[in-house]
């Protein structure tokens, strides 16, 4: 049983099933998404395939803004990817809403909706920062296992962009508030 | 046959304990064919076993009733009918065998393709329904000509014994019929160009858009099991005859290899075609070529 729980955590480490949802965002995103599949970075070295149904899907990558009208659908989207899943949230705008903060039409960021495992920020974020998330998300993805996922968990930041980036980001968000 | 070896045949070899590893093997064969081709390193070797183990500890969404239990049931159906396809294979010499096993065989390699349309329509997702129509579509197309061309070669021998088929002396009947059986397999094994019932970019997964977790897995292993009866089906055909038991295994495994190969870099190569142009290609161009084999398959007869 403790051999097949390890085999198991080893599989689900090496076999990330990604679904890309976009929540409001400018494109920038899901073209850096769709370049990690390219020749040049080619994901599918991890495992990782682009699937069409959140049901197949593992890993569930959330770009844009967060708009009024997508919540209902990442809500929906989230509770049809059948657990253990991860969420990563590519680009800045899923993570502090990025210049759109002060807009009406949105209601973000990102993890007041549903629980975010990583952070790629980036505005676009390299093919590389994208897949160095994916990698992530898929080690947490083994380690929890069928385990619901808290949401107090901090989340992980990837990328080019420090700690103190998104720091200073979301302060200025606390002060236009 | 007796059930001693019925029994091996279906379990150890061609069966499961050879035809599961074959399956991934084949899997990952064609993932990297497609990735080499398009300049990509592509997955490692034992991605598709990962994704298997994976799958079988995914959760699935609970579904009540009739349908639900339907929805566990097909995919099961689909990996057993595959597996006793692939068991069915003469790969073997005097590996034995019974009157009419061809029929049986196609049958047997009909019934997946039954079950995804069954399943597309019991997952009533829009998506399902569309995939399934065109399964449905597809299969009465490509069905005509892979039959007629193994009817062609089997009417010239007077025999639907597998194991006497497979034994068969060099004819460019042989050759015709192979020809048309390889223009249908793309359409069996859902690859470009005729990748229309899981076509991605249209309509999401097609029937298996609602399937998750262990289902998934199995629907996966069906798919691997039928590329190893449908490569294999062609295999054994064109296989030459030798007693030694373990060089008729390796010309099996190499010969498979090869279509494997073949299907792999044509699907890389060629896009998907309209699903009118599809069922016109196969209806116009392959069934006069299998109906040109059938007549001339019956005109040796009548002269010999």
């Amino acid at each position: 049983m403790k051999l097949w729980n390890r085999l198991m955590c080893y599989c689900r480490r090496r076999s990330p099933w990604l679904f890309h949802m976009n929540s409001g965002s400018c494109n920038g995103c899901d073209i850096e998404l769709v370049a990690s599949l390219t020749p040049r970075y080619d994901a599918e070295q991890l495992g990782v395939r682009l699937e069409g149904s959140p049901r197949h899907a593992d890993i569930l990558c959330i770009t844009g803004p967060v708009t009024h009208n997508a919540v209902e659908a990442i809500k929906t989207v989230y509770g049809q990817v059948c657990g253990p899943k991860a969420v990563v949230a590519i680009g800045s705008c899923p993570a502090t809403m990025n210049v759109f903060i002060d807009s009406r039409t949105l209601d973000g960021p990102l993890d007041r909706h549903i629980p975010v495992d990583v952070f790629v920020p980036g505005c676009p974020p390299r093919p590389d920062a994208i897949l160095l998330g994916v990698a992530k998300a898929a080690a947490i993805l083994a380690e929890r296992g069928s385990k619901p996922p808290a949401i107090e968990t901090p989340p992980e930041i990837v990328g080019e962009c420090s700690n103190d980036c998104i720091c200073s980001e979301s302060k200025s968000k606390e002060v236009q508030a | 046959m007796n059930l001693t070896t019925a029994l091996a045949r279906l379990l150890l070899f061609p069966g499961l304990l050879f035809a599961v590893p074959a399956a991934w093997f084949f899997m990952w064969v064609e993932r990297k064919a497609v990735a080499r081709m398009q300049g990509r390193i592509g997955p490692p070797f034992m991605q598709p076993f990962y994704d298997f183990v994976k799958l079988l500890g995914k959760q699935t969404p609970q579904r009540p009733g009739v349908g639900g239990l339907l929805m566990k049931a097909w995919p099961l159906i689909a990996v057993s009918a595959a597996a006793g396809a692939v068991g069915l294979l003469p790969v073997l010499p005097a590996s034995g065998g019974f009157e009419g096993d061809l029929i049986l065989l196609l049958a047997l390699l009909e019934l997946p393709s039954m079950c995804i349309i069954a399943a597309g329509f019991s997952s009533r997702s829009i998506f399902g329904e569309i995939g399934s129509a065109r399964e449905a579509v597809l299969s009465v197309s490509y069905n005509v000509v892979f039959l007629l061309a193994i009817v062609s070669i089997a009417a010239s021998q007077h025999t639907f014994r597998l194991d006497a088929l497979a034994h068969l002396p060099f004819s460019p009947l042989q050759i015709m019929g192979v020809v048309a059986l390889l223009v249908c397999l793309p359409a069996k094994l859902h690859l470009n160009p005729f990748s229309l019932p899981n076509a991605e970019q249209e309509i999401y997964s097609g029937p298996m858009t609602e399937y998750a977790g262990p289902e998934l897995a199995m629907w996966e292993l069906s798919h691997g099991l039928e590329w190893v009866a449908g490569t294999g089906l062609v295999a054994t055909l064109v296989a030459p005859h030798v007693t030694l038991g373990w060089l008729s295994v390796l010309i099996f495994v190499v010969l498979s290899f090869a279509i494997v190969m073949l299907l792999s870099v044509v699907a890389a190569a060629t896009a998907r075609l309209q699903i009118d142009t599809t069922v016109r290609f196969y209806w116009r161009c392959t069934l006069i070529f299998a109906v040109l084999a059938v007549v001339s398959a019956l005109f040796m007869r009548f002269r010999a």
